[in-house]
């Protein structure tokens, strides 16, 4: 069990398997990783950096491997830029800023962090369109100065904190909302099976999440039964000492049993919420940036209309003018030219989105089906050897304990 | 494992009906297997009254635990358990784990609780049906209660001594509380068990059904207890009880504030020499602990207080050294004991807690695959989660199973540590009967002292004094009869030595059988369950993920 799953989690990637790097896009070859977090800088200043390492075969790269150090704002800043150029495309999400965690930068959060970016590079990297990103690409390779200045030098846009990204983000994902609940904004796609879809989304954001929230009580019950044994553990043993003769020992035997199983079950933890809390986490925000592409769908839609509207009026007036004041028509003419290539634009815009979403969906539906079906069946092989390793602690005290002779005391009756 | 090919054929049909789906489906009424009351002492009261009303029963181990498993602990659920016991798709036929089981626990509960004694005479008691009964000539006074509560004590017994083999009587708490007294009196040097608290709260609380019921069941084990007790079994007061129709014929003890009162009344008859100073010997012998007589009281008082000063050792105590070490080493037994029991609940705790968030688990993965087969997109996935959800309910099933099971077995550390409340009360005995025999020794020597001193006095007249000649021949009765009651004391206090030690050896005995019953049960039940659990998860890895062998070979490389 374990070494299946270590290799495919020091650093490795998600659960998608390394040939798949690059599917889409012919015989190129990307594959990235994100290891070694290190904390720098102290107090409200520090903050970790992490090595990005990169191996291609890609004519655009510089060369065939590259490694740089990143921080997560660094991350952050690439999310935004992949995000404001593919319109239509799920962005693969960010691990979550906890502004309040990162101050106690636990040797846990970080890992759990660093895997969380692993995957976010190497869901970038297999995207059939994204891993060709010009944005990735100077993220791989510029040296750090050249990433400190990008990240700042961004309009006002991307100087934005965290805190506002977050907000943001919240206020799209209410907008969708708002939009299914009802509270319309006056244009809106008519299309049926649109309409499904975008339940079909808010829905299984709510039942991932609600999944998810279970699986993090699981792990955190576990590890806390894990805790208990160790006490439980001890106190019987004190008892054991207290006793003395067979009874002692038996009573030692099941002491050291719950030390050791408690031991095995606390080492465990970290593994269940790394190969089955997060992943699952991992999903919840994917089905977030999918509500991001519908909102800019959306908005694109609304746009095209808008623009297609006030097209048409202006033609109208235009034709008017034309009958009435031909001297000013020309002026119009212009206006009219520019509105209606903006209307074009506005046009090619949506159904642009519109088609890579359709992709997108199929794309995220095939993924789901494998990635998470792997993490199904990895939970369920933890859990199997768990109970496993329960089984076998516990068996070891039965030679002792069944032996009948155990319960008689030495002592001889009085007649 | 999973015998039944009802489930292959339910996968199967899963990719085109939702009917599978359904039948497991929970939506928004509690699941029976997953209450919404996570109080894990419901578990423990529920399983001992599980284990108190069945106690010789031959039943199936697997149909035992079905029909009782919504009494352990979720008796809010008990009006769906039949039914979804029949829709049961995740029942499992009983296994050769479950024949471990079954002999295990039985083990246990003729140790712990045995009814029978070697001669396999039983006697069985349980406590049912709790009635409110107005009390006549209610008094309005705040804090009066208006009524009191009777219990119907049931008796099943082919003990000769009772006159019949099914019985039932009206007792309340007083009249427990009065044998309690008695058997406390009449069996000194005995471990008698304690009864429950008395619970002075406001009547208003004491009515309630709550309390009530764990008045019930805390009398029910107490109960028990007696009758698995070799002796008080066979007693009297308890036969009394337990049989005589009407009003409890055994006369209560006198609270001591009414004794101090008639202590007092004799008091200054005895300080003024009027009276008999003179107790019966048999009197003498016993017990000042009712208060009945002041003088002795004190006497006794201020003995204690010699012997702590260590003035004067009577040969008596040597031999409590042995005693004293004994003593001490059960104290450190008890203080263990106590941890144990306390990190034993904990831990129960902890595996309920694991098995219930299990269910919660699987419960949002039922959503999940329904969410999912009815939207159309992705029935693999579905077919996954809902494997897995199935997983999860099942495991969460046996974590259950398995906690309410440990409960009982290590219900025995409890159980112990109550008994040993009634080695206090032994050894406390011990020791008044000694500083009795140590009193009337005092006594009868401070008697002769002064007799001594008023012979040597009277040898000084001639012809004597009538008046000492008087008082000395008043003296020598007094010892008389003083050193006829501290023979009847010491005969008492060896008598009491002698019921500590028969006790004490009978104690080591069962504790030993016991607490090995205990560990032995509670091992197999965590390994026969560990078992099943694994079987559970090993089986949904199979099924999951079955498009892809490389994992499956995966799989069975590692179990």
């Amino acid at each position: 069990m374990e070494p299946f799953l270590l290799q495919r989690s020091a650093g490795g990637g998600p659960p998608l398997s390394p040939s798949m790097a690059g599917a889409g896009a012919g015989q190129s070859f990307l594959s990235i990783s994100v290891t070694d977090p290190v904390k720098l800088g102290s107090g409200v200043q520090a903050y970790i950096s992490y090595r990005v390492s990169t191996k291609t075969n890609m004519q655009e790269y510089r060369g065939p491997e590259k490694i740089v150090i990143r921080r997560f704002s660094d991350f952050v800043w690439l999310h935004e830029r992949l995000a404001e150029r593919n319109k239509g495309i799920v962005i693969p999400p960010l691990p979550e800023k906890s502004a309040v965690e990162k101050f106690r930068f636990s040797a846990e959060f970080i890992e759990v962090r660093r895997r969380a970016l692993d995957v976010f590079m190497n869901r970038i990297a297999t995207h059939p369109q994204l891993h060709m990103s010009e944005d990735l690409k100077n993220f791989l390779q510029a040296d750090e100065e050249a990433m400190e200045r990008a990240r700042s030098a961004e309009g006002s846009v991307f100087k934005k904190k965290p805190s506002d990204f977050m907000q943001m983000f919240k206020d799209v994902q209410m907008k969708v909302s708002d939009a299914v609940l009802g509270k319309d904004k006056p244009v809106e796609e008519t299309d049926p099976e649109y309409e499904k879809l975008k339940h079909y989304v808010v829905d299984l954001e709510d039942h991932l999440a609600e999944a998810q929230r279970q699986s993090m009580k699981l792990v955190k019950r576990q590890r806390e039964l894990g805790q208990v044994l160790s006490d439980f553990g001890k106190s019987v043993k004190l008892l054991g000492n207290c006793e003395g003769g067979s009874l002692g020992k038996a009573f030692a035997d099941l002491g050291g049993c719950a030390d050791q199983l408690s031991f095995k079950l606390q080492n465990k933890g970290l593994d269940l919420l790394l190969i089955f809390e997060e992943p699952l986490k991992e999903y919840v925000r994917t089905v977030q940036a999918i509500k991001v592409v519908m909102a800019d769908r959306a908005q694109a839609y609304r746009q095209h209309r808008e623009l297609t509207e006030s097209s048409k009026l202006k033609e109208l007036n235009l034709e008017k003018l034309k009958l009435l004041r031909p001297d000013k028509a020309g002026e119009v003419e212009a206006e009219v030219t520019e509105i209606k290539a903006q209307s074009d634009e506005a046009k090619l815009r949506y159904e642009e989105i519109v088609r890579l979403m359709e992709k997108e969906m199929v794309q995220f539906q095939e993924a789901k089906t494998r990635d998470l079906g792997l993490v199904l069946h990895d939970f369920a092989c933890a859990q199997a050897q768990l109970a496993s390793d329960t089984a076998d602690a516990w068996r070891t005290l039965l030679p002792y304990l069944d032996n009948p002779h155990l319960g008689e005391s030495t002592v001889p009756e009085s007649g | 494992m999973m015998g039944s090919d009802e489930e292959e054929d339910d996968e199967r049909r899963l990719y085109t009906s939702t009917d599978m789906m359904d039948s497991l489906t929970l939506d928004s009424k509690p699941h029976p297997f997953l209450p919404t009351n996570s109080d894990y002492r419901n578990a423990m009261s529920g399983g001992a009254n599980f284990f108190f009303s069945s106690a010789l029963q031959e039943s199936h181990p697997l149909a035992a635990k079905l029909a009782d498993a919504d009494q352990f602990g979720f008796q809010e659920s008990s009006a769906q358990s039949s039914g979804s016991l029949q829709e049961d798709l995740l029942l499992e036929p009983p296994s050769y784990a479950d024949a471990i089981f079954s002999r295990d626990l039985s083990h246990s509960m003729t140790a712990v609780f045995s009814q029978t004694d070697s001669f396999s005479n039983v006697l069985t008691i349980t406590v049912t049906d709790p009635q409110k009964i107005p009390e006549s000539g209610a008094s309005l006074a705040a804090g009066v209660a208006s009524s009191y509560v009777t219990y119907l004590i049931n008796t099943h017994t082919n003990i000769a001594s009772y006159q019949g083999s099914d019985f039932s009587v009206r007792r309340r708490f007083r009249d427990v509380v009065t044998l309690a007294d008695r058997l406390a009196q009449s069996f000194r040097g005995f471990f008698v068990p304690p009864r429950p608290d008395k619970n002075t709260m406001e009547s208003q609380v004491m009515q309630k059904d709550e309390f009530i019921e764990n008045r019930r069941a805390a009398l029910e084990k107490y109960f028990s207890r007696l009758a698995a007790h070799p002796v008080l079994r066979r007693s009297d007061e308890l036969r009394l009880f337990l049989q005589a129709e009407g009003k409890l014929p055994l006369a209560p003890t006198i609270d001591m504030a009414s004794r101090m009162l008639d202590g007092a009344a004799n008091l200054p008859r005895q300080l003024f020499g009027e009276g008999s100073t003179i107790l019966a010997p048999h009197e003498a012998a016993q017990p000042t602990k009712g208060g009945r007589d002041l003088v002795r009281l004190f006497k006794e008082l201020k003995q204690s207080v010699t012997n702590d000063w260590g003035s004067t050792r009577p040969a008596i105590i040597e031999e409590d050294r042995v005693f004293l070490k004994k003593k001490e080493k059960l104290q450190d037994l008890e203080h263990h004991l106590s941890d144990a029991s306390q990190q034993a609940e904990v831990l129960v705790k902890a595996q309920q807690e694991v098995g219930e968030v299990m269910g919660e688990l699987g419960l949002a993965f039922i959503k999940v695959a329904k969410f999912e087969m009815e939207a159309g997109f992705t029935p693999v996935h579905a077919a996954d989660a809902k494997c897995v959800a199935t997983g999860a309910v099942k495991a969460s099933r046996f974590y259950r199973e398995c906690t309410a099971q440990c409960v009982q077995h290590l219900d025995t550390l409890h159980e112990y540590l109550a008994l040993m409340q009634g080695l206090h009360t032994a050894f406390a005995d011990r020791s008044n009967a000694l500083l009795t025999v140590q009193t009337l020794m005092s006594d009868v020597a401070t008697n002769n002292m002064r007799i001594e001193k008023l012979e040597a006095a009277s040898n000084k007249f001639f012809g004597g004094n009538s008046t000492h000649n008087r008082k000395v021949s008043e003296l020598k009765e007094a010892v008389k009869v003083t050193e006829e009651a501290r023979d009847l004391a010491q005969k008492e206090y060896n008598c009491i030595k002698e019921h500590n030690r028969a006790e004490l050896e009978r104690f080591e005995e069962e504790r030993l059988r016991d607490f090995t019953n205990m560990l032995q049960g509670f091992a197999h039940t965590q390994v026969g369950y560990a078992e099943k659990i694994c079987n559970v998860w090993t089986e949904v890895a199979k099924d999951a993920m079955s498009y892809s062998g490389r994992f499956a070979e995966a799989v069975s490389s590692v179990l």
